[in-house]
């Protein structure tokens, strides 16, 4: 059993497939008779739709249907929703501005669905939207996120004023002004996270069926949550009540948030298929995927942080202008908010913190959440401010953030921003990070690159994040939509074989292995005896999704308490074949034995006799051995590290080249250390995309996507990245019966602060906006005449 | 995206303005050049067939002349509308200026596009242009290179018509911006 148990590394179940080529995901699925839509996208960034003439492509050949603004509203099919609609300082919901499936009277972002030809095949519906005659007045566009709030910005709706969203704040604004007020030293910080395209591998696509017979919608759709897509496409676009909507996510090819939202192709596709009475597909091509998959980040802040004069920190001010695109996407409010504002404690004892974030509207695609949502732009902050202060206090950046880390008895520990992190050792985990790194040797190896031509810089990032999310009534009470707990379904089959129904879907992350080998330590039976069901509104009781790393804390969960239900019945059905009390059961590896006898019975023994009750106690429970739980989480979890970075720039070139990555983190209990390292592995590759070559960039007069294919938006490569060296430190998370925390967002957390803060070491600036290019970082070594003498 | 660039044409300043404004010898000179139509005095649109790759497509692009100060300068801006493909509009200035024997061509253009061309962005299309300008301006060097004397200068009013009728290298240069951006679409989509 150890060797599929929890801890070991067992490979991957679902790689078989996918490496095969044999994952089935939504592109691959083609319902009989099914027509294609293609969208018709405004190519500009701010314009009014005087009209829309589609005569000439209504006749175009193999054309089924047109559809343009008003007509899904026609059928009372309404518009995309937010579903975390927070609340501002001054006690106001943050403004949600309508936003039609299909534009109507003004188009708010290039990009923006104009109409949707439906045609018997892609290429009819492509030639098709060619004719469509558009007669746009254009409009000035309010394009950069620092300048949405000027006076004079172009409004972009009506019902925000000023393009003011919302004007958040946590923390205690009067105690941080104190603090800065007896400050010794104060760091001051202005920075830009970037703005990120998701680009996972996979585009996006959906197949809506409608069946006559039984009066019911099938949407086949690339979506992290289906359940979700199912509540929101029923209870709020109408297209079908949720018991006559079965929504299929198959094998997701990646999707860090990007699959998240509900968006408008979704919904036409299932709303127009009922209408021309035919299956209708939809698939993003990847120059489309840019402009209408959700973006992330982009922020841009001003940061403080006072600290006296042995450098304890004393308080941490930011103000950040957070940037939400043309429209809110479904949790848009909440990323630039609760969870980015919540994580400004890092791993420090600050005793004071107040963070402002006002959200802005501009006349870009949507921003919402990717990878780390609004928790690596916190960690991006404080991790930047902690160094910068270093440098300026003449304090080793180490033994700064020793100086101020939480310490191992202060669990649970209560920040001044709302959280209480449960547990953790962060001493210890920068010390083995320090160790891994040889932290100790490497000014001779900056002495030997110098020699070398080369500049060396190390970097630290101590990050932590707030995953597992979240109990719902903290969710509740911060204006998120639903609740937040996970299901689970644990089925013994009457051959002794396990089938599990999850409500937390894969993206790719090995939930097939993971979750078997929980299932299989537990329950005792061999891990390929288990198959792990997801994805489906028709097979899984009922699911929230996953993101924020909490598929395994909380999807995990409740697969353990199901598990605990089907083993509480398996007692009673044991004691009765064994003719004991129940009490006098217990279960080990498989087996349910009599204390103290060698009377025992097998699980899959008691599976058999649940469904074939011939011996069983039927005046007192029922057949069968199939439980149910939902499981909803106690707390947050707050899986925190420390990663390491060192690089090397040519002062020529400007060409960074990372020469060591040390991860150590804590995620609590590791279920396979093979998936997880894969996770950090992962993340950390998406970070330093970040921090060094990914920004999506707007023609800040017109709005137009610059970046919008791989010649002008670079995705790391495997040369970009070194070969990573993990480690683990494991503090159980107290509040889970796992002990887990969640270990997907973690890389892309911590790795742009250590990226950067190693690049600025090595070339003795401050600090640089990211992505940190050759050419950027050249012109930063020219002004701070840092390149060695020739 | 802005171009800019110049032309060292054999030929006098006179001779370079009147063949620029011979609508034959630009129809011969522009790739793919069908027809170009007037529209009214300072407008015009032109049907154009590109062959990008494989690929083969006609445009339409209408184009407008302004500050006309012969033999020395015009403007021009054209705009070519692409349907899904998104758009492109251009303007540019074109000044001829003497050059010992010969005629020195500049021109500046800036153009705009937008949607899908906006995607595929400068690399693609920058190259592409300046590719569509070389072989305008080859072609417009031979061509002129054969010509022999300057035809006498017709009566006024057919000058003053013939001059508007030109369409410059430079509104090619433009034009050919936002008809290569275009067929560039087809291209890639």
């Amino acid at each position: 059993m150890a060797e599929t148990g929890i801890g070991a590394a067992v490979r991957r179940k679902e790689d078989y497939r996918f490496l095969t080529g044999r994952g089935r995901y939504t592109d691959d699925i083609s319902r009989p008779g099914q027509v294609y839509a293609y969208f018709l996208r405004s190519p500009h960034a701010h314009a009014t739709l005087n009209g829309i003439n589609t005569d000439a492509a209504r006749n175009s050949p193999g054309v089924v249907a047109i559809y343009t603004g008003g007509d899904p509203e026609a059928d009372g099919v309404g518009g995309l929703i937010c579903g975390w609609v927070i609340t501002d300082k001054s006690g106001e919901k943050a403004k949600v501005p309508p936003r039609p499936l299909l534009a109507r009277d003004t188009v708010h972002y290039v990009g923006d669905h104009v109409a949707v030809v439906i045609a018997e095949t892609l290429a009819q519906a492509k030639d098709a939207a060619e004719l469509i005659e558009v007669d746009y007045e254009e409009l000035a566009a309010c394009i950069g996120t620092a300048k949405a709030l000027d006076p004079d910005a172009p409004l972009v709706h009506a019902e925000a004023p000023g393009n003011l969203c919302f004007d958040w704040e946590v923390g205690d604004e009067a105690a941080t002004d104190a603090a800065f007020a007896k400050a010794h030293h104060v760091t001051k910080l202005s920075l830009v996270n970037n703005r990120l395209i998701p680009n996972a591998i996979e585009p996006r696509a959906a197949i809506g069926e409608y069946d006559p017979g039984s009066d019911s919608f099938t949407l086949y759709v690339t979506s992290q949550n289906p359940h979700v897509a199912r509540i929101i496409i029923s209870a709020f676009h109408n297209v079908a009540p949720e018991h006559k909507l079965r929504v299929v996510a198959p094998d997701i090819g990646g999707a860090f948030g990007s699959k998240l939202p509900v968006y408008a192709e979704e919904v036409v596709c299932v709303w127009a298929s009922k209408k021309v009475g035919r299956p209708v597909k939809w698939t993003a091509d990847r120059s489309e995927s840019f402009l209408a998959d959700v973006h992330g980040r982009d922020h841009v802040t001003e940061a403080e942080l006072a600290l006296e004069e042995n450098g304890k920190f004393l308080g941490l001010r930011a103000h950040t202008i957070a940037n939400m695109g043309a429209y809110l996407s479904t949790i848009a409010t909440g990323t630039p908010t609760w969870l980015h504002g919540l994580l400004f404690a890092g791993q420090y004892t600050t005793p004071a913190i107040y963070v402002n974030v006002k959200g802005v509207f501009t006349h870009t695609s949507p921003v919402d959440l990717y990878r780390g949502a609004g928790r690596p732009e916190a960690t991006f902050v404080v991790e930047r401010l902690v160094e910068i202060a270093a440098r300026e206090m003449g304090i080793d950046p180490v033994e700064i953030r020793r100086r101020n880390l939480i310490p191992p008895d202060a669990f649970p520990y209560q920040t001044p921003v709302v959280v209480t992190y449960d547990s953790g050792d962060y001493a210890a985990v920068l010390d083995k990070a320090l160790e891994m790194a040889d932290y100790a040797g490497f000014e001779a190896r900056q002495q030997q690159a110098e020699r070398r031509g080369k500049l060396r810089g190390i970097g630290l990032s101590n990050y932590i994040e707030a995953c597992g999310i979240a109990p719902s009534k903290v969710a509740g009470a911060i204006g998120f939509a639903l609740g937040l707990w996970e299901s689970a379904q644990v089925r013994f089959n009457p051959t002794g074989n396990v089938t599990v129904f999850t409500g937390s879907h894969s993206q790719g992350q090995g939930h097939e292995t993971a979750f078997a080998q929980i299932v299989s330590d537990r329950l005792g039976v061999p891990i390929e005896n288990v198959e792990i069901v997801h994805g489906d509104t028709d097979r899984v009781l009922f699911g929230m999704g996953t993101y924020g790393s909490r598929s395994l804390a909380v999807g995990g969960s409740a697969i353990v308490k199901a598990m605990d239900k089907v083993i509480a019945k398996g007692k009673k059905i044991a004691a009765h074949t064994l003719e004991s009390s129940e009490g006098d059961v217990e279960f080990e590896a498989g087996t349910f034995k009599i204390a103290g006898t060698d009377k025992s019975v097998s699980i899959a023994d008691v599976a058999f006799a649940a469904y074939v009750p011939h011996n069983y106690p039927l005046e007192k429970l029922e057949p069968g051995l199939d439980e149910n739980a939902f499981y909803d989480p106690g707390n947050f979890t707050f899986p925190a590290g420390c990663h390491i970075c060192e690089v090397e720039v040519d002062p020529e070139t400007g060409v960074v080249d990372i020469v060591n990555w040390v991860a150590v983190d804590d995620f609590g209990k590791v279920i396979n250390p093979m998936i997880v390292e894969g996770q950090v592995h992962g993340g950390v590759t998406q970070g330093v995309g970040q921090a060094l070559l990914e920004g999506c960039v707007h023609d800040q007069d017109t709005g137009q996507l610059l970046t919008g294919s791989y010649m002008d938006y670079t995705m790391p490569r495997a040369d970009d990245v070194p070969s990573f060296k993990v480690g683990f430190i494991e503090t159980p998370c107290p509040h889970n019966p796992l002990g887990v925390k969640g270990c997907g967002e973690a890389g892309a957390i911590a790795a742009p602060a250590a990226l950067i803060n190693a690049i600025t070491d090595a070339i003795g600036v401050d600090h640089l906006d990211m992505p940190a290019t050759p050419e950027k970082v050249w012109r930063a070594i020219q002004q701070a005449g840092t390149a060695p003498a020739a | 995206m802005n171009m800019t660039g110049e032309y060292r044409i054999a030929a006098p300043r006179q001779a370079v303005w009147d063949a620029l404004n011979d609508p034959d010898i630009l129809k011969r000179c522009i790739p793919g050049c069908e027809e170009f139509v007037k529209t009214s005095d300072t407008t015009y649109e032109a049907t154009v067939t590109t062959r990008i790759g494989p690929v083969k497509t006609r445009f339409t692009g209408a184009v407008t002349l302004t500050d006309i100060d012969p033999p020395n300068s015009y403007r021009m801006n054209g705009e070519g509308k692409g349907g899904a493909a998104g758009f492109a509009r251009g303007g540019a200035k074109v000044t001829l200026t003497e050059d010992g024997e010969g005629t020195l061509l500049s021109y500046e253009v800036e153009a705009k596009v937008g949607g899908k061309l906006a995607q595929l962005g400068g690399r693609i299309i920058d190259p592409a242009a300046k590719k569509l300008a070389n072989e305008f301006f080859g072609r417009f060097t031979e061509i002129l290179g054969a010509v022999e004397a300057p035809a006498p200068v017709p009566v006024a009013e057919e000058a003053a018509e013939k001059r508007v009728l030109g369409l410059s290298p430079l509104v090619w240069a433009a034009g050919a911006v936002i008809i290569l951006a275009l067929g560039l679409l087809f291209y890639f989509n």
